[in-house]
Order: C-alpha cells, then structure tokens, then sequence
C-alpha cells in the first residue's frame, strides 16, 4: 500500500517538475513543485518538494547580487543572502551551506517555516519588477543538499573550558543556544518536559509541512557536537531552578509559549473541543495519524471548525482534512487582509478545500446530551477604527447570529508563556502577561545566571526569532562563562 | 529507560510497580503523580505517586489494569524499561498541621493515599484512614496505613472483612464516634471521588480529591485535563490533581472522560492485528 503510494508521488513529481521548468522569466520565480492539493489534501507526506539542483541555479541565478543588499536587513539573523546565493548559482552548494550556518544553525527548517514573505523576500529589489528571489526555497535546498551527502562536517570544538551549561527546553531557541556554546567548547546539557526533543517544532508543526525527520535530523548533530540530551525532565517539577543553579555555571531559559487560551464562552469544555495544542499533540507528537498503528486515539471528525487565523489555525484545519474531515471551516473574526498566517499557508488551505468564514466570531458551543459538541452558533462581524495592533477591530453586527452543525471545534487563538518556571521559581521577574523579563541586549533575567528567550519572553512569535533571541542570550553567556 | 524494580499483582487486577526514577523522586511530595509510557509509541498516562526511596531513588505506583497501556505495564518484568518516567507533576497535596483529617483510599487511591497519611501524621495530625473496596482480597497495605494512622476503618461492600458498606458507611461511622474532621481527602477512581465528595460535604471542611482526567502532556501544554472547579476552566495537571470536591463540576467531567471509550475499546479488540 505505502509503496503504491510513494510510485504515485514520484510521477506525479516528474509532471510537475516540466510544468515548473517551462514558466519562468527573469522577473519571475522557479516555481517549486508540490504535491498537487487533490492528492495531499489527504496523505501527511510534505507538500512542497523541494527544488532539484536545476532548479535552484536557475533560480539563484536571478538574483542580481546587489551592491547595497537590502534583503539582509529584514533577515533577524543577518544571513549574507547573496553570497549563498552566489554560491548556489556557481554550483558550490557545500559553500553555500557553509555561509547559511555561519548565522543560522536550522537552515532545513526556516527555508520551510519562515515567513520570508515578509521578511527577506519582501525587501528584494527584484519584487519591484516582478516576484522576488525566492530565498527560503534557495535556502531550503541548500540545506536539503547538504543532508542528501550522508555526510555532515562536524566543525572543530575549541577546548573544552569544563564549564556547565543548562538548556532548558528544546524548541528553536534551546537549539541555538546548546549549538553555539557547545562550540565554544563548554559542557552542554538540554533538558525537555516531553518524551521527544524539538518544541513546537516537534509536537506542533506538522508533518507535512515540517517532516519530524528534518529536526531530528538537527538535534542529532547537536548531539554529535557533543551536547547532553535529557528528555521526560520537567524543571521546576523534577528539581526546582534554584537547586539546578546550584550545579550548572548558567541557565537558559527555552520553554516557549505553550498554555493554550480557549475562547471563554459557554461550551467549551464540551467532548470534541480542543485547543490546537492537543490536536496537534496528537497527531504529531503521539504520531495519531497512524493510529491504530500508534496507541493514541485521534477522533476522525466530519465537519470541523478551526477559531482563529494564524500559522497554528491553518496547520489544524489541514491535519483535520488529512484525517478525513469532510468539510473543514477556518472562522476568523477580521478579514482575510488581516489574516496573519503566512500567505503561502493560507493558500495553501484554500486549494486543499478549507473553507473560510470570515468576519464570524464564535459565541457559544452548543452540545448533545451526551456533552458532545453539535452546533456552533456565531456572529457576523464588521471592521471599525484600527486597534492597538494596527489592526481594524472587529465590532459584532447585532442580530446577525446563526448556527453552524459541526463535529469539533479546535481552538487556534494563541498561547501565553508556559508558567511553570515561574510559578516555581517567585524570585524570577515576569510580566503581567507571563512572559519572564529580559534585558534585550543580552537576554539576560532578573536571576543571576540565568538567560532567557524565544516565546517565553516574546509571547508566541517565529521560529527565527526564537533563534535570534537564542543567539544574543549564548554570545552573553558565553562572555560571562570566559569571566569565571 | 527506567529500569522496572519490581512488577506483582497485589490484588487481583491492580499491580504495584517499582521503577529506577532518581531524579522523579528526588523533590517528590504526596499527591503528585508521574507521566509514564508503557512501551514504544505508548500513550502517555498518568499516575499517581505510591511511595518511593530516595536512597534507591525508586518510585512505587499502584495501577489498575484496565485497558491497553496498563495491559502493558502489567506484563513488565524486574529487568525490563520503558521509555517514560516523567515528574513529579501535578501540585503537592497540601499537608499542614489540620487537627483531624479523614483520608480515604479505594482501587490504586489505597496506595496513593498513602504518602499523605504518611505526612499528614508526621505533621502531628490525627489520621483516620478509610480502606474501601468491594471484598476482603481487594484491600491491600492496611499494615503500612495503620503505621501512620490513628484508626484504620475498613470497608467491603459484601461484608467480609471489617465493616459492611461503601463509602457512605464510613460517614456513619465517622458520625457515631463524634469526631469532627478538619479536612477530608480522599484518592481513587471517579466514582470514589464524587461519592466522598457526596456524603462528606456536611462536615462543612474542604473534601479535597484527586480528579482523574484524560491526560496527555501533564505540563499545562494541551488543555485536555481542563475541568470546571468553581466556575472556572482549570487544567488538572497543573492546577490539581487535587480540588476542594464540592467546587467541581462533576457531570462535565464524567462527560469528558468518556471521549475515547468508543476508541480505547476499539483498540483493545483488534490489537495485534495490525489495524486498518
Ligand atoms: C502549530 C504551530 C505552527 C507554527 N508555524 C510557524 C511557522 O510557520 N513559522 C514560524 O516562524 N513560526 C511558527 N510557529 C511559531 C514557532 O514554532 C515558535 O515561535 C517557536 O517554536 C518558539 O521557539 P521556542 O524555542 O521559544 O519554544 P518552543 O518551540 O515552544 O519550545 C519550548 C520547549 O520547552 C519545553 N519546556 C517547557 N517548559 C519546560 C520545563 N519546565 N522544563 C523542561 N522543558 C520545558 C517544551 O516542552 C518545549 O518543547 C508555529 C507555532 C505553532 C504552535
Ligand atoms: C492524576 C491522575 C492520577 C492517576 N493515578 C492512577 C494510579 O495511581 N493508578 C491507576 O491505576 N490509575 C491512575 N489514574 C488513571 C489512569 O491514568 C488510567 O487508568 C489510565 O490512563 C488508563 O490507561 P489504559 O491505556 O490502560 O486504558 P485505556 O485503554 O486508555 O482506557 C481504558 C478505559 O479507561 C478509560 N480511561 C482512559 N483514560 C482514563 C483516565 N485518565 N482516567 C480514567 N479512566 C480513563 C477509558 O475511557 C476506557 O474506558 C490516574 C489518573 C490521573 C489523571
Ligand atoms: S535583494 Fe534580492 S536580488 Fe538583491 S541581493 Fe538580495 S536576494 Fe539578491
Ligand atoms: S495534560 Fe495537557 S494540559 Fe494537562
């Protein structure tokens, strides 16, 4: 069965292989094949398959290596994008990737994940004319090849300075900082609450648009590098920060954003109403979309309703339809103009058949007699005056409520810092909204050694800036750690 | 891996099992409990904290067989591992200095009530321990109970072996003597829980009892624990196990509880067949 499938993929990959070589022009972007959205829509296999080696030449060469490049300066981490592009378009793809991870260690992940659109690519001089370098596909493939040798270099390690660090969590943030500083020689452990090492990446990400293999693939080299991992450790649980302190030189904070806020409206504890985190859990983490294969069950629902917009609403709209879902909605109470997932996902959503009630809010859950959710009833919405967020609030039209039947309603509007480090830890200053206060140059907390970043000082952001926030907190630890 | 000490049928169908978690155990307190996975690709499930060493750095757990992860662990050996041992979690009961405090154990809840009848007593509590279960070859640890206790009460509900009753009797005779507790607490299965909850409210004293949620992380992450306690969306796994009874909105959660009955059934029948 699983080979019959895999032979379909690969001449489907041929068709649309010749379709992506034959469309393009100077001001117009290699496109990258997919899998076509009437297959995908129900397999978890990845949907964007990656350039070949052509391709990307053939796309790199558009870039006009300029002068003065500006598509650096909406990059977080500083990648010298033209000069790995330079070296895709020579053919020197092993320099490329040397360039890549001088500033980034997860090249394999942010060409997928990053929402380059708005960062790199949004700059590029080329978009002016036409479409812009796609530099997340470039970046992506350069990382891919890399992986396709076998063989991965591992850089020298300095000496060894016998200094302990402890990581904990590890999500983008915990891997940067367990990267740099076990290359600066000292002795590093990381330490995760679950079972498997990654963070969101892991057990939220799914799949098909993130395959585990790739992050598995990153925390090995870690490993490789010499860094201690340590799953199944809760801190502040299994042993409190201060007692930690006592043993480790430094402390990195990585614990993310991971306390899923549910809507507070009537229902909500309802069976099949979940927060994206469990349904996401479920399938990624305790791998459900194999079940009965795998042990944790995962409900197969008909008609699922998805609440919010971002990144996390479309990846549980389209994991609902890869199990099967007959009809799935994304409500949303803006507009599609301020919809912020990332483009490519949301159109993406929409050609595998997610169908979009915007401008609805949810008012209340309405269950059966057994507590099962059977009905949603909603709200139509219009836009006012912009809020804080820039954004134009939402203001509900008064009698506009109406029912929508549904099966499940999986909840996708945010998550707040997850609390248990600070709540054991009082000493540690966070703010009203949970995050723990740093200070932004160097990540540094209100604890004596200890640093934090990525979510759990943001509030759920990006993948790159978790990195980013990782890279300043290891470059002042590693500062402090050469003082003692 | 954590390596498995020790694994025996205590009493038919609940097992005691004995596994290597220094680090669980090393800042463990009564009332919490651990993440375990029975196997490779095992769910995650919880349960509750028996007893443990430091010296040895082993935690016991008590754990009723009942469906396809406890099926796993009851046909583990002295020798074997399994992947997850993960804790303590949960908030600690709380122990303090209370006068008379009623502790109930029924099911695996006679083991799991026992690290706080031990704290309680050392707190300089007087300590009346109810033991509930349907016959005599049920019941199990009164010896170690009666150590840390004032008065062991026994309960079967076909009368042999001390008194004839459920829960509801051990209200009576609590009644009987005059006492008047300060607290009741009170571990093991739902209906358990709910019945304590019940019949001790008109003591008018907080009836704290552990809430046995569907689970998966144990870390606040995934929300499906949640419960309603006072009015209020609580996550069991960080906010509990452990709520005052009497606040908890009980036919939500046995509504909850039900979600996978449809599954977990599913699963038991057709294991080993490779599924669909
Ligand atoms: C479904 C989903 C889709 C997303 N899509 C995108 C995307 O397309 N692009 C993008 O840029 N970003 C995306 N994001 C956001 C991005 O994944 C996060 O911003 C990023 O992962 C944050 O990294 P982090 O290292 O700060 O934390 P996390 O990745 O959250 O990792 C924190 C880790 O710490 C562990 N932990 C927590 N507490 C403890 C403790 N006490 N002890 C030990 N370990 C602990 C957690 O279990 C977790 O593994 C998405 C997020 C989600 C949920
Ligand atoms: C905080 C906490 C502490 C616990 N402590 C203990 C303990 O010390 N000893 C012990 O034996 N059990 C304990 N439990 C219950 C235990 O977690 C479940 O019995 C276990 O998850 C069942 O797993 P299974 O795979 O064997 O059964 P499954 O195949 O998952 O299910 C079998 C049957 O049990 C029901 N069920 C599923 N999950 C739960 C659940 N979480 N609680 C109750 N019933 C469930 C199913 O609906 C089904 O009818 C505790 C639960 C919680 C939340
Ligand atoms: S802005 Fe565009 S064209 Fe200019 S260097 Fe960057 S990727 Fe190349
Ligand atoms: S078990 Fe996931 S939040 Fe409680």
């Amino acid at each position: 069965m699983l080979v019959k499938k895999r032979f379909l993929f690969i001449i489907l990959d041929v068709e649309e292989y010749n379709m992506a070589e034959k469309k393009t022009s100077r001001f117009e972007r290699v496109e990258m094949p997919k899998q076509p959205p009437y297959i995908r829509r129900r397999n978890f296999a990845e949907v964007a398959l990656g350039y070949t080696p052509e391709m990307a030449v053939k796309e790199a060469k558009r870039c006009i290596d300029c002068k003065k490049p500006v598509c650096i300066d909406g990059c977080p981490v500083e990648i010298d994008i033209p000069g790995f592009i330079r070296c895709i378009a020579a053919e020197d793809f092993s320099g490329s990737i040397k360039i890549l991870k001088e500033k980034n260690c997860l090249p394999a992940v942010c060409g997928r994940v990053c929402p380059q659109e708005e960062q790199c690519e949004i700059k590029c001089i080329l978009g002016k004319k036409g479409t812009p370098v796609a530099i997340g596909r470039l970046e992506r493939f350069a990382a891919e090849w890399e992986a396709s040798q076998g063989k991965i270099e591992l850089p020298e390690i300095k000496l060894n300075t016998g200094k302990k660090v402890l990581v904990i969590g590890s999500g983008p943030a915990g891997i940067t900082v367990a990267g740099d500083l076990i290359l600066a020689g000292h002795d590093v452990t990381m330490v995760e609450a679950l079972h498997e090492p990654g963070g969101v990446l892991t057990y939220g990400i799914p799949e098909f648009r993130l395959p585990g293999k790739v992050v598995s693939r990153e925390i090995n080299y870690l490993q490789q590098l010499g860094v201690k991992l340590v799953c199944n450790y809760v801190v502040g649980k299994t042993r409190s920060l201060k007692k930690i302190l006592e043993e480790y030189d430094a402390v990195f904070l990585g614990t993310g954003a991971g306390l899923p806020w549910f809507m507070e409206i009537p229902g909500e504890n309802l069976n099949g109403v979940y927060s994206a985190n469990e349904y996401l859990t479920r399938v990624n983490l305790m791998r459900g979309f194999e079940y009965p294969k795998s042990y944790t069950p995962v409900k197969r629902h008909k008609r699922v309703a998805v609440v919010g917009g971002g990144n996390v609403a479309m990846d549980c709209a389209r994991t609902a339809l890869r199990l099967g879902a007959e009809e799935v909605y994304i409500v949303y109470r803006r507009s599609q103009q301020e919809l912020p997932a990332r483009l490519e996902e949301f159109e993406n959503a929409e050609e595998e058949g997610v169908i979009f009630h915007f401008l609805t809010l949810p008012e209340k859950l309405i269950g059966d007699e057994n507590g099962w959710l059977k009905e949603i009833e909603c709200s139509r919405m219009k836009l006012g005056e912009p809020d804080q967020s820039g954004r134009r609030r939402p203001i509900r039209i008064d009698g506009s409520e109406f029912i929508m039947p549904m099966d499940a309603c999986i909840v996708a509007i945010g998550n707040s810092p997850n609390p248990i480090i600070p709540q054991t830890t009082p000493e540690l200053e966070v703010s009203k909204n949970g995050t723990i206060v740093v200070d932004e140059s160097t990540g540094k907390t209100s604890l004596d050694r200890v640093w934090a970043g990525g979510d759990i000082v943001t509030g759920a952001a990006t993948v790159i800036l978790a990195m980013g926030a990782g890279r300043i907190s290891a470059r002042s630890m590693h500062a402090y750690l050469s003082t003692i | 891996m954590f390596e498995i000490v020790e694994r025996k049928m205590i009493v038919p169908n609940l097992h005691l099992l004995v596994v290597h978690a220094p680090d669980v155990v090393e800042e463990i307190q009564p009332g919490q409990f651990v993440i375990v996975h029975a196997g490779e690709g095992s769910e995650r499930i919880p349960l509750s904290a028996a007893d443990w060493d430091h010296e040895t750095g082993t935690l016991s757990i008590v754990f009723m067989e009942v469906g396809t992860s406890t099926g796993r662990l009851a046909l583990l050996e002295p020798g074997d591992a399994i992947p997850t041992v993960v804790g303590p979690l949960g908030k600690p009961t709380e122990i303090d200095h209370f006068g008379t405090v009623i502790c109930i154990g029924g099911c695996f809840g006679m083991g799991s009530i026992f690290p706080v009848v031990r704290a309680l007593k050392e707190k300089g509590n007087k300590v009346i321990t109810i033991m509930e279960g349907r016959s005599k070859n049920l019941l199990y640890w009164e010896e170690k109970l009666a150590r840390y206790s004032d008065r062991v009460i026994k309960l079967t509900r076909d009368g042999s072996y001390g008194y004839k009753g459920h829960i509801k009797k051990g209200d009576d005779i609590i009644r009987e003597t005059g006492i008047k507790p300060n607290r009741v607490i009170a571990n093991g299965c739902m209906t358990l829980s709910y019945k304590t909850t019940q019949e001790y409210a008109h003591f008018d004293v907080p009836v704290m009892v552990t809430l046995n949620t569907i689970m998966i992380d144990g870390t606040g992450m995934c929300g499906v624990c949640r419960c309603t306690v006072n009015g209020e969306m609580k996550f069991a796994c960080v906010d509990g196990p452990e709520f005052d009874g009497r606040l908890v909105d009980w036919e939500e959660l046995a509504k909850r509880r039900q979600q996978y009955v449809g599954e977990e059934a599913f699963l038991v029948h057709h294991s080993g067949c490779g599924g669909i």
